[in-house]
């Protein structure tokens, strides 16, 4: 119960510190003066928070909007990323031939193509799941297929000679030893589906956290931009937890007992 | 147990690693329903003989035959690996289970037979446990019950009892040699410790170091399933194993 406490704690106490170094520097006018910069670019903690409260019907809306986006596209991202995994595990041919591919994919500049996904997607919410999943199924294919490449050989041959076939040895053996894998790298791209939601939203919309944030920098609404910023956090916050639940629930095996 | 016991007949079989000979042509015949065990140096190719055995590599030339029937069709040994190789995701009644399952039987009646089994193992209590809460006599027990449930002519036993300490290893032997004796299964063992080995089996095959061939053999003086602490003792056992010693020495130096 005390380690508990102490564990809620120590992430807790950092952040306050945090805020309240800010809250000074930012009252005293340290950063702006140290920067250079009018004050107004440097809101406090206080006025973050206050606009978090006044501004919360606002943020709600968008909020829901960009969830919505980043949910649906990590949920293809981890779909295509589990399937492509799976498929280049089966064939060595493809492994070798798509690979390559995969890891090109992340060189490319998100900001560079989004607005042509628009143009090709239009402005609604298709581009912005292309860009999150094509963000997101890398941690998750290359972590699920190191998963799979990883299985004891020893548990195969067991199987073989217990009557499994190919694909039930994949069901039985490879697929769940792969999970935690697998969690792994969707833990990665849950944290970074926000970011690809927001520079979706850059590239055409009207609506969304990162649409906000745009518009509010062009009203030199820094609070505000600073208070999306902490509701996306919260959002990737809450998505990781999510996922810690299910690694718990389906893949509970592999975290050794008294953690 | 429907599994009719069939004979396990190498014929001039060879295999090799590459450049590395690890098995010399090698002869060996094991009738239905006999145990037999395999000793030599560590090394040797004993784990490659089982693997030959049980149909997951291929003979370099001759025959490895099983049942009558090619051994490398998967189709008549069961193989219990050296480690017991349970699977962590999974509770002990459906690693049991998992034998049955791969054969295509249902779940319920898969668990029902892999149940029964445990219980008749002593694993009654713990058909919930995940492997990691089982001692490792209870795993091997479980590995054990998953491989007769396969229900194949011949059991492949790779050191059963090898990661176990002196004492469950004793223990094990014991609860082996009962459970051996109510089975009518052919097995073929491979161990590296000569006691194990004539305790456990009808006959003991000594092999020479790399590349493997057969040096000796030593048919077990005793009856199957006698208490252990008795059978070792006993005179015709203890010359037995001088006698195998003795072919496995002259091998080992």
């Amino acid at each position: 119960m005390r380690a508990r406490v102490a564990n809620a704690l120590a992430p807790l106490a950092v952040v306050v510190l945090l805020i309240a170094g800010w809250q000074l520097a930012a009252r005293w006018d340290l950063l702006a003066n140290a920067l250079n910069i009018e004050d107004f670019l440097v809101p406090a903690p206080s006025e973050i928070a206050e606009s978090l409260w006044e501004d919360r019907a606002l943020l709600a809306d968008n909020a829901w909007v960009t969830l919505q986006e980043v949910v649906a596209g990590l949920a293809i991202a981890l779909a295509a990323g589990y399937a492509l995994a799976v498929a280049l595990h089966l064939s060595p041919v493809l492994r070798r031939a798509l690979y390559p591919l995969v890891v090109a994919s992340q060189t490319v500049p998100i900001v560079a193509i989004a607005p042509i996904l628009v143009v090709w997607l239009g402005f609604g919410i298709g581009p912005k799941l292309a860009i999150i999943a094509l963000i997101c199924f890398f941690p998750v294919t290359v972590n699920t297929l190191d998963g799979l490449r990883a299985v004891d050989p020893a548990l195969v041959r067991m199987m073989r000679t217990l009557d499994a076939g190919r694909a039930r040895i994949l069901a039985r053996v490879e697929a769940p030893a792969s999970l935690p894998y697998f969690f792994s790298g969707a833990k990665i791209a849950a944290a970074v589906a926000v970011i690809g939601a927001v520079f979706g939203e850059w590239s055409g919309a009207d609506e969304g956290l990162g649409h906000l944030i745009l518009t509010s920098q062009a009203q030199l609404q820094t609070a505000r931009v600073f208070a999306a910023v902490a509701v996306l956090s919260a959002m990737a916050l809450a998505l990781v937890g999510a996922l810690v639940l299910a690694q718990r629930r389906f893949a509970g095996w592999a975290i050794p007992a008294g953690r | 147990m429907r599994a009719e016991a069939e004979a396990v007949e190498l014929s001039g079989a060879t295999f090799r690693f590459g450049d590395l000979n690890v098995l010399e042509p090698l002869d060996m015949r094991v009738e239905p329903g006999e145990v037999v065990a395999v000793v030599g140096p560590s090394g040797c190719g004993k784990s490659t003989l089982l693997e030959l055995i049980s149909g997951l590599r291929e003979p370099a030339a001759g025959r490895v035959a099983v049942g009558g029937d090619d051994a490398t069709r998967l189709r008549h040994a069961a193989l219990m690996p050296q480690r017991d190789c349970l699977l962590p995701w999974l509770h002990a009644l459906d690693n049991a289970a998992l034998a049955p399952r791969n054969r295509g039987l249902g779940r319920s009646e898969a668990r029902a037979r892999a149940s029964e089994l445990l219980a008749r193992f002593g694993l009654g209590e713990f058909l919930d446990a995940a492997p990691g809460e089982l001692s490792g006599g209870m795993r091997q027990r479980v590995a054990f019950a998953r491989t007769l449930l396969a229900e194949k002519p011949v059991i492949a036993l790779d050191e059963p009892f090898a990661a176990l300490d002196a004492i469950t290893r004793g223990e094990m032997q014991e609860w082996l040699a009962g459970a051996l004796a109510e089975i009518a299964r052919t097995v073929v063992m491979v161990s590296h410790d000569v006691e194990e080995a004539l305790y456990l089996a009808d006959r003991v095959l000594v092999l020479s170091r790399r590349p493997a061939r057969l040096v000796d053999e030593v048919g077990s003086p005793t009856p199957r399933a006698r208490p252990r602490a008795e059978a070792v003792t006993n005179p015709a056992f203890l010359a037995a194993r001088a006698s195998a010693m003795a072919a496995l020495g002259g091998e080992a130096q």
